[in-house]
């Protein structure tokens, strides 16, 4: 039942062969078996079972609210959730509660959504590991499935390999490891530079990024306002469009939300895609890309010219400066953005009382870790008057650059690019952790930046397995609030390429051994 | 005064090869074999000349510290990677500020619908009086240098 996909799930409640409870408490007993992946940084398990048997009512009464009642799901916590802490993985908001839900929450919610818990994520969602927060690294389920310890020869002892334990990406790898481990049907991620689609193809499960503009962000503890989208991780693509078509419209509260009516829609079962035309950008094969991402990649190219689409080959020539483009505009963005946390009004605030500037000062220097300080200070370089023309604004006309490439591909016939999500699969940690931030940063969003510089909807769809049996996933992006096309051709694929469950039995009876073990040696 | 210790960065230099699609077996098209760039190790960039003045302008601007030589690297490294944007040719181009330039920007009417939370919104400040936010006395520079608790006096 915990690996349905969300329509036969909602089936499932609908006709009493599971109740809301249930499945509620299946998921809080699978998140403490799966405690070590640190994808929860809070499980609201009595918010969660109440919220179970309020939806239970509403079926016993014939009166679900939709597809989404009773449904656990979880959100990345730095979405601001009435009564439920929120921390965005920092010292600063540790132990901040905030008055009111961010407008997606509230919209889940409203259609009797359970939520189960807020996920980790890196520091202000700052990185391409999840590994960079206060509440520690998120282990990515793949580690512990049968699929990779098989392909490693790794034999069962789970405490021998502690060590070799991968990364899900990031920023929004708890939310992608909660969806992988099957302790929730959806979650909600934010997308600035490829943070929900980066951890979904490492962790084997669909991410989407929608237009810029379509979802609110009202209530997403922002970093780079002009790029910020919140994002949807889902097991299958049908759920993806299930969730979207909740969370999708206009908000009063987000001026930045269009104005345009957005009807939700449910993708057709049959798919032809002999009339499309498909782009394979070729700044896209960098010299990084491993051997097998760049197979997976080609097979799939074949794929759709073998089903009758057109597959061309397209440019985006300023490809290779977006990364230094969105490290300019993020920095910049991010040092205006931080400047609200100065501890008086919410989040910590240092004992230092002096002067308010000094306080300040202290507050941020006790809150902040390496990588969101070494952000603001370069955003406030390129900031700097002498700097501004060189740097910051230079760095717009890039981004203009860098979206007309895209306008320029899709005006000339291109429905859909196809490219890859990360360089290769997911890497152990204590190998990720070689490398600082930025450096880390700069590599894996090379290829879901540029999506973002140019407000596109893009989705990473799982694959095929890697050598080592670890997720790759591939890259669609589609043209401006054309999400119905992204989704249905992604949709397509992801039947033809059969991407294959995780299997995480080994992991689910070690972690019962372990419970027993305690069991027994305390009595 | 301090200059920068030079460090090299390894930098993508693009060079373009001929664009070349090769058949597969199957006739199916398939993306080029190999990659359209080379990665080529770049002559050290000139130094960028970092004084303490601006480190210290910078941590008062921000507010925060660099808390250590780390901190000092992590900006050095980030202005020059920063610096490869000068190649492009942007002439003629007007900045962007978003993707949604074309579009008005929403404003609602200017109607009262929601307020009166005094209490859930002074409930997250930690030191409050009355309806008010307690703040330390303003009006008072950060200390200089000398006095200010950063490790870029050890450097002076």
């Amino acid at each position: 039942m915990l690996r349905a996909a969300l329509r036969e799930v909602s089936t499932a409640l609908k006709e009493g062969q599971v109740s809301p409870t249930e499945l509620c408490q299946r998921c809080l007993s699978l998140i403490k078996a799966t405690k070590c992946l640190n994808a929860y940084i809070t499980v609201t398990e009595d918010t969660a079972l109440r919220q179970a048997e309020e939806s239970e009512k509403r079926y016993r009464r014939g009166q679900s609210l939709g597809d989404l009642d009773g449904i656990p799901v979880a959100v990345k916590d730095n979405f601001s959730t009435t009564g439920i802490e929120t921390t965005c993985a920092s010292n600063m908001l540790k132990g901040y509660i905030p008055p009111y839900n961010a407008t997606v929450v509230q919209k889940l919610l409203d259609q009797g959504a359970v939520l189960i818990g807020k996920t980790n994520l890196d520091e202000f969602a700052m990185g391409s590991g999840s590994t960079d927060g206060i509440f520690g690294p998120v282990r990515n389920p793949w580690s512990y499935s049968k699929q990779y310890r098989e392909k490693c020869g790794q034999n069962s002892h789970l405490e021998n390999e502690d060590s070799s334990w991968l990364i899900t990406g990031g920023s929004s790898g708890g939310s992608a490891a909660a969806v992988s481990s099957f302790t929730c049907f959806a979650a909600l991620g934010s997308d600035t530079g490829g943070s929900t689609r980066n951890p979904a193809a490492h962790c084997g499960v669909v991410g989407l990024k929608p237009t810029y503009g379509l979802v609110s962000r009202h209530g997403l503890i922002p970093l780079v306002n002009s790029m910020d989208v919140p994002g949807i991780l889902t097991r299958c693509v049908d759920d993806a469009a299930t969730v979207l078509g909740v969370l999708a419209g206009h908000d009063p509260k987000d001026s930045t939300t269009v104005q345009d009516p957005f009807n939700p829609f449910k993708l057709p079962s049959v798919i032809d895609v002999g009339k499309l035309c498909i782009g394979i950008p070729k700044e896209y094969h960098i010299p990084g890309l491993s051997s097998e991402t760049l197979k997976v990649w080609s097979k799939a190219a074949d794929l759709f010219e073998n089903a009758g689409a057109r597959v061309i080959e397209v440019s985006l020539p300023h490809t290779c400066y977006s990364i230094v483009c969105y490290h300019v505009l993020c920095a910049a963005e991010v040092a205006s953005n931080m400047a609200r946390f100065d501890g008086l009004e919410y989040g910590h605030r240092s004992n230092m009382d002096k002067s308010t500037e000094s306080m300040y000062a202290a507050t941020r220097r006790e809150g902040f870790n390496d990588v969101v300080r070494g952000r603001i200070l370069s955003g406030n370089y390129f900031l700097l008057k002498q700097n501004y023309e060189k740097y910051f604004i230079k760095a717009q006309k890039v981004r203009r650059l860098i979206a007309n490439d895209f306008v320029n591909v899709f005006s000339s016939g291109v429905d859909v690019l196809l490219t890859p999500t990360t360089l290769r699969d997911a890497v152990p940690y204590v190998e990720f952790i070689k490398e600082d931030n930025r450096t880390r940063s700069a590599q894996d969003d090379i290829f879901t930046q540029a999506a973002n510089m140019s407000g596109l909807p893009a989705a990473s769809i799982p694959t095929a397995l890697s050598e080592k049996g670890l997720p790759i996933g591939l890259q669609f992006v589609g043209r401006a609030f054309q999400e119905l096309q992204l989704l249905t051709v992604a949709k397509w694929f992801e039947k033809q390429a059969k991407f294959p469950i995780l299997q995480l039995q080994e992991m689910l009876d070690h972690a019962d051994a372990l419970s027993h073990q305690k069991i027994s040696l305390s009595s | 005064m301090w200059a920068l210790r030079g460090c090299r960065c390894l930098r993508a230099a693009w060079s373009w090869g001929g664009s070349r699609l090769a058949r597969g077996a199957t006739g199916g098209r398939q993306i080029d074999q190999n990659p359209e760039w080379q990665l080529e190790e770049q002559k050290p960039l000139p130094q960028k000349k970092v004084t303490m003045e601006l480190l210290d302008h910078l941590e008062r601007l921000a507010l925060v510290d660099f808390r250590n030589w780390e901190g000092v690297e992590r900006l050095e490294k980030a202005i020059q990677f920063a610096d490869q944007l000068h190649e492009v040719n942007t002439e003629g181009i007007e900045p962007m500020d978003s993707v949604l330039e074309n579009r008005c920007l929403y404003l609602r009417g200017d109607n009262i619908t929601e307020g009166n939370c005094t209490k859930e919104l002074l409930q997250n400040a930690s030191q409050t009086a009355e309806e008010y936010f307690e703040a330390p006395p303003g009006n008072i520079p950060l200390p200089k240098l000398e006095e200010r608790e950063s490790f870029l006096q050890d450097s002076n």
